[in-house]
């Protein structure tokens, strides 16, 4: 894939504030960042997304009390907790996708890249293309296969040799050899498990820095569920991962950092996902864990 | 526990009642049908008798229209191209502006305008045709007579087609925003969440999958402008003309056949059978309008899910 370069074109969500450039990453963290299991301190590792007293409101209501966080490059970052105590919400607020929500405010700050993406001079257009999304439920559009995954492309004009890209995203989704003979049909047709690969290949397809995603495999069976999680571990190579989950397996299984919510919307505890299973902080992370409640 | 005894007179249901209300109920829907068949064999008969007297041929490709008066004559083309002209010309006004409209609405305008706007083109809708025949007469020709450089007769053809345009711009707007309010969020989450503007996510998503109710929006509004009498009427007059000019009178088949009503033709006589054989007409454009809105829809079924 044509990670390196595409940094570089990663479009600026800045205009002319200071301009903090986005492809300031230091070459040690170009290199496979596979570093699951290390510590919480663990050097290289650099911050892609950074919550400073993030709250979310939805309308009079406090969805999530201020959030601290911060979020490293080319790892997976489960988000966990009981329903409704705001996951959706802060995966949400990292793309801005709450603008569509007529009720719902925001404040304190989210660096993207030591950029506040509610600063003034953030085009969450932008924004949005530098950061991809997957639902719960597969939405596919109802167009071919291949124009599902050009359709990034397409939009934000990257659509030279459109035909290596589509087949590039769709290989990087675990997906090519299943469709590769049937691009012109309808995503519609496939099944299930295979409509949300072709929603992962459309959101990596323009090859954002990160990808987030709510509950991807929450709506598939087990051999589906599987091969999204496969897929996931494969795509913190390249790219920032951060996904809700209610699985808690999947959580312990599929990532190196944990983001615990409880009700309230707050986040309780962050950190080394091993750590976190095995010996959390707080005592009511240990008892959700555990499943004494939640 | 027993089983519940569930024969019919333990239950207390009353058979006969219950046959009484659907007998009522499958009357009223039948006197629809009924009323339908009516018309078409009114129209049938009536146009029979008119084509003992006229040639079919000579009816459907001559180029005279004048049954009235010396010399008759009896070739419905120029009704047809006066209908045409009126239908075309108010789509290419209604087309643009309703589906435009319905974007605004589905896409663009808070929930606050939204539910400003939809009643006030209900309302619009709602207005009987006849006023906006005033209008016409009484406001567009007079700007058209100011603005623009030709000469513009009382009645002519351009009025009409706008008049008549604006008329049917509720219908397009209407049904088109209904269809694409029925587009789930999740395609447009899909397509935001991608970095695309609402622009784009109007256009390339929205439509297309609402597309199927768009279209029978368009031909369900062309077939109300086909059919269209009043309006046209009075904007565009009673001169059966084949003319290329926008500004001259000309007469649609509706206008037609009000000309024959408000007439002291004699019931029996070539003239007023005409009525029948133009109304014949008229009435199976229409079908096939309807007919052509039925496929669509079929055709393209609304592809999400
Ligand atoms: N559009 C909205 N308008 C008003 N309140 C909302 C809206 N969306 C979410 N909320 C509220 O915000 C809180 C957090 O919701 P959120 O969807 O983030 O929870 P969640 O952790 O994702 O839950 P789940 O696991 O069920 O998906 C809930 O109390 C919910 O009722
Ligand atoms: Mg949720």
């Amino acid at each position: 894939m044509s990670d390196d370069t595409s940094m570089n074109e990663t479009p600026t969500i800045e205009t002319h504030t200071e301009a903090k450039s986005t492809d300031d990453r230091s070459p040690a963290s170009e290199a496979d960042a596979d570093v699951a299991g290390m510590d919480d301190q663990s050097i290289g590792e650099e911050t892609v997304i950074e919550a400073r007293d993030l709250s979310v409101f939805y309308g009079d209501e406090r969805a999530l009390q201020p959030v601290n966080v911060e979020i490293p490059d080319r790892q997976v970052t489960a988000i966990i907790g009981p329903s409704g105590c705001g996951k959706s919400t802060f995966l949400r607020s990292i793309n801005r996708m709450n603008d569509m929500i007529d009720v719902a405010r925001v404040d304190g700050e989210l660096l993207f890249r030591d950029t506040n993406v509610y600063g003034e001079a953030v085009d969450p257009v932008a924004l949005r293309r530098a950061i991809g999304m997957v639902f719960q439920k597969p939405n596919p559009f109802p167009k071919s296969i291949y124009d599902n995954v050009a359709y990034g492309l397409r939009i934000q004009g990257k659509d030279d040799d459109l035909d290596e890209q589509v087949e590039s995203a769709l290989r990087r989704a675990a997906l090519w050899d299943e469709v590769s003979d049937r691009l012109g049909e309808s995503a519609l047709d496939m099944s299930g498990g295979q409509q949300q690969r072709l929603c992962i290949a459309r959101a990596i397809a323009p090859d954002p820095e990160v990808i987030l995603m709510d509950e991807p495999a929450s709506a598939l069976d087990p051999v589906a569920t599987s091969q999204i999680e496969d897929l996931i571990e494969e795509l913190a190579r390249d790219y920032t991962v951060v996904i809700v989950t209610h699985n808690m397996q999947q959580a312990a299984r599929i990532s190196d950092k944990t983001m615990v919510f409880l009700t309230g919307g707050e986040l309780v505890e962050f950190g080394d996902t091993s750590r976190i299973f095995e010996n959390p902080d707080n005592q009511r992370v240990e008892d959700y864990i555990t499943g004494k409640f939640g | 526990m027993t089983a519940a005894d569930l024969t019919r007179d333990a239950s207390g249901i009353d058979g006969a009642k219950q046959r009484a209300i659907r007998g009522i109920f499958f009357a009223c829907a039948f006197l629809s049908v009924l009323t339908t068949l009516g018309i078409v064999v009114v129209l049938l008969e009536g146009s029979v008798d008119f084509f003992r007297d006229v040639s079919f041929v000579a009816f459907l490709t001559g180029t005279e229209w004048s049954p009235l008066i010396e010399p008759r004559e009896y070739g419905v083309l120029p009704l047809v191209w006066g209908t045409l002209v009126i239908t075309v010309g108010s789509a290419m006004i209604a087309i643009p502006v309703g589906t435009a409209t319905a974007i605004y609405l589905s896409e663009y305008a808070e929930p606050r305008v939204r539910s400003t706007i939809k009643p006030i083109l209900e309302i619009l809708a709602g207005i009987p045709t006849i006023v906006y025949g005033f209008f016409a007469l009484s406001f567009i020709t007079p700007q058209l007579q100011r603005f623009l450089p030709y000469d513009i007769g009382t009645f002519n053809a351009a009025a009409g087609a706008i008049v008549v345009g604006i008329m049917i711009i509720p219908m397009v707007s209407s049904l088109s925003e209904d269809a694409m309010h029925a587009v789930p969020d999740d395609l447009r989450e899909a397509a935001y969440g991608l970095g695309a503007t609402r622009f784009e996510v109007s256009t390339g998503v929205v439509l297309p999958a609402s597309l199927s109710g768009i279209l029978a929006s368009y031909v369900l509004a062309l077939s109300r402008a086909i059919g269209e009498t009043m309006a046209v009427t009075l904007a565009a007059g009673m001169a059966p003309q084949f003319t290329t000019s926008p500004f001259e009178p000309i007469q649609t088949m509706t206008a037609y056949m009000v000309q024959v009503g408000i007439s002291d033709v004699s019931i029996g006589s070539v003239g007023y059978q005409s009525l029948f054989a133009v109304g014949m007409t008229l009435f199976v454009m229409t079908l096939g309008m309807n007919l052509c809105s039925l496929w669509i829809r079929s055709r393209y079924r609304e592809e999400y899910r």
